[in-house]
C-alpha cells in the first residue's frame, strides 16, 4: 500500500457555501511530487470541481502561489516531502486577496497597481531610429536587475501584513518593480512615477515588516527596493524646499 | 435561468467573492509578525529612556539632593525591573536597526554591491565604541 | 494625483532619530537606569555630572538624542497604532497624539538643556 498524505483543501462555491471549508484528500506521496502535482492527482481522479490556476509548473509564470501550511509559496516549487510525514498539509487560497473559487483569487487589485506605476520605460525624449539603440552598461543592468526577476507571482502581498489590513497600500511588487524602472539608465519617467510612490498608500504606507522579501520565489527583495526609494523620496522633498519646483 | 434575487450568495455574473477580516491579532499568527511587532514596541522604551534622561536632566537641575532623591527612586524594584526591561527593548532595537540597515543604504563599489555584513559589522563595532565612550566620560572624575 | 505627502519629512525623523537612538539610547539605559544606581560602576558624582551637561556639546548632545529619539518614537508608534489596533480611521488623533508628544518633549528637553 502506496503512503499517502492527507491534503486538506479549501473549497468554496459562492452558489453553495456562505464561507469556504477545507476538505481533506488522501493522495499519494511520491518523493518528487510537489503540490501541484497532488492538486492535480485531485482534480484528475478525484473531484474534477477542485478550482485553481497552474501554468508553467516550474515557477516561471507566477500563477500557482497558494498558501501552503499558512506560508505563501509557489505550489510548483514546494515539495509534498518538506513536510512532516503523518501531518496533513493545509492548502488556502493566496492571503489578503479576495477568494472567487475554491483556491482562485481576484488579482485585479495587483494589475491595478501595477499599471498604476508605469512598469514600462518612460522616456521625456524618444531617440530616433537613426540614432541606434539606447546603450547599458553591464554596471547598469547590475543596479536594477534583481528587481527585474519579478514575476507577479505576488506572494509578497500575501505576506504583507500592511496589505492586508489596508488593501489600498500599493504593495511590494508593484513597488519593486517601479523601482526597476526608475533605477534603468534608459529610463526617465522617476518624476512621474513619484506622485503614486511617494505616498501614503505607497512607500511611506510601508513598516518594513520585511516578509515580502523573505517569502519571494525570485529573491527580488521588494522591502530592499522600498526603503531605498524612501530615502530618494525624503531626500526630494527637502530638495522640494530649496529649490521649490514650479507647476508641471 | 433564476437570476438573483436577494438573500442569494450568486448573482449571474457576479459571483460574490469571500473576503476575510483580518484580526486584531494578526501579529499573533506567526514568528515573524511578532517579531517585526517587537521590534516596533520597542520604541515605546526608547521613548521611556527619554523620559529617564529627561527627569534625570530635571534632577540635577534641582541640586545634589534632588538628584540623590533620583537616585535612590531609580533603585525601586519597579524602576529597576522596567530597567531591564528598557535596556532588553532598546539592545534590541539597536541590533535590529543595524542589521537592517544595509538593506536601505546598498553601497556599490565597481558596480557590484558591497555585501550587508560589511555595512553592518562597522556599525556594530561603531555601537561598542561609542558607548564606550560616553561609559568613560560619564565615570570618570 | 496627490499634492507631494510630508511623510518623508517625518520619516527622516524617525531614520535620523533610529540611528541615534540606536547608537546612544542603549548606554544612557544602562548606566543611568541600572550601572550608577546599583553602584556597578565609580560614580564621578554630581558635580562631574553637571560639569559635563552644562558643556555647549553637552547641552547640544542631550537636546539631540532626546528630540529625535522621541520622533523616532512617534513616528514607529503612529504606525503601529495604525497597524496593530487598525485605527487608521482615527489617523488625524492619531497624528496629533504622537507628533505632538515628542513636541512637548522636544520643548521641555530644550527648556532643560538651556536653563542647566
Amino acid at each position: 500500500m502506496p503512503e499517502t498524505v492527507t491534503l486538506e483543501v479549501t473549497r468554496y462555491s459562492p452558489e453553495r457555501d456562505a464561507q469556504p471549508s477545507l476538505e481533506k484528500f488522501e493522495v499519494p506521496l511520491r518523493k518528487d511530487w510537489v503540490v501541484l502535482d497532488a492538486l492535480n492527482h485531485i482534480k484528475d481522479k478525484v473531484d474534477g470541481s477542485l478550482t485553481y490556476r497552474w501554468s508553467c509548473r516550474m515557477g516561471i509564470c507566477g500563477s500557482c502561489g497558494m498558501m501552503v501550511n499558512g506560508e505563501p509559496k509557489l505550489t510548483c516549487a514546494t515539495f509534498l516531502s518538506a513536510y512532516t510525514r503523518g501531518k496533513p498539509i493545509r492548502i488556502e487560497p493566496l492571503r489578503y486577496f479576495p477568494v472567487v473559487r475554491d483556491l482562485v483569487v481576484e488579482l485585479s487589485d495587483f494589475v491595478t497597481k501595477l499599471t498604476q506605476v508605469m512598469p514600462w520605460l518612460v522616456r521625456k525624449q524618444e531617440k530616433a531610429i537613426a540614432e541606434g539603440e539606447y546603450l547599458q552598461t553591464p554596471e547598469g543592468l547590475e543596479s536594477y536587475r534583481q528587481y527585474a526577476m519579478c514575476i507577479n507571482c505576488t506572494l509578497c502581498y500575501a505576506a504583507c501584513p500592511v496589505y492586508g489590513l489596508d488593501p489600498v497600500f500599493i504593495g511590494p511588487a508593484a513597488l519593486a518593480l517601479a523601482q526597476r524602472y526608475n533605477m534603468d539608465s534608459r529610463d526617465q519617467g522617476a518624476e512621474e512615477r513619484m506622485a503614486h510612490l511617494a505616498h501614503p498608500e505607497g512607500v511611506w504606507g510601508c513598516t518594513f515588516v520585511g516578509e515580502c522579501t523573505r517569502v519571494c520565489p525570485k529573491h527580488v527583495d521588494p522591502a530592499g527596493a522600498i526603503q531605498q526609494y524612501k530615502i530618494k523620496a525624503a531626500l526630494d522633498w527637502f530638495k522640494s524646499f530649496v529649490m521649490p519646483r514650479g507647476e508641471q | 435561468m433564476n437570476t438573483a434575487k436577494a438573500p442569494s450568495a450568486y448573482t449571474e455574473f457576479h459571483p460574490r467573492w469571500y473576503r476575510k477580516r483580518v484580526s486584531t491579532w494578526w501579529w499573533l499568527g506567526s514568528g515573524p509578525y511578532l517579531r517585526f511587532i517587537l521590534r516596533e514596541l520597542s520604541s515605546i522604551f526608547v521613548a521611556l529612556s527619554v523620559a529617564m534622561t529627561l527627569a534625570q536632566l530635571w534632577a540635577l537641575r534641582f541640586g545634589a539632593d534632588a538628584y540623590s532623591r533620583f537616585q535612590e527612586s531609580m533603585r525601586s524594584p519597579w524602576l529597576m525591573a522596567l530597567g531591564v526591561l528598557t535596556l532588553a527593548f532598546t539592545v534590541f532595537h539597536s541590533i535590529t536597526w543595524f542589521n537592517l540597515a544595509p538593506r536601505a543604504l546598498t553601497v556599490r563599489i565597481g558596480g557590484r554591491r558591497v555585501p550587508e555584513i560589511m555595512i553592518a559589522l562597522p556599525n556594530f563595532i561603531g555601537w561598542a565604541a561609542v558607548s564606550a565612550l560616553i561609559a568613560w566620560l560619564v565615570v570618570r572624575g | 494625483m496627490s499634492k507631494r505627502s510630508n511623510d518623508g519629512f517625518f520619516w527622516s525623523l524617525f531614520s535620523v532619530g533610529g540611528v541615534i537612538s540606536a547608537f546612544l539610547i542603549p548606554i544612557h539605559v544602562f548606566l543611568f537606569a541600572l550601572a550608577l544606581p546599583l553602584g556597578w560602576l565609580p560614580h564621578g558624582g554630581y558635580e562631574h555630572l553637571l560639569a559635563l551637561v552644562r558643556t555647549p556639546v553637552g547641552r547640544v548632545y542631550l537636546f539631540v538624542l532626546c528630540s529625535f529619539s522621541l520622533f523616532h518614537w512617534a513616528h514607529r508608534f503612529r504606525f503601529t497604532l495604525y497597524d496593530g489596533l487598525q485605527i487608521k480611521h482615527l489617523n488625524e488623533a492619531v497624528f496629533a497624539a504622537c507628533y505632538g508628544t515628542a513636541l512637548i518633549g522636544t520643548v521641555l528637553a530644550a527648556y532643560l538643556v538651556l536653563t542647566l
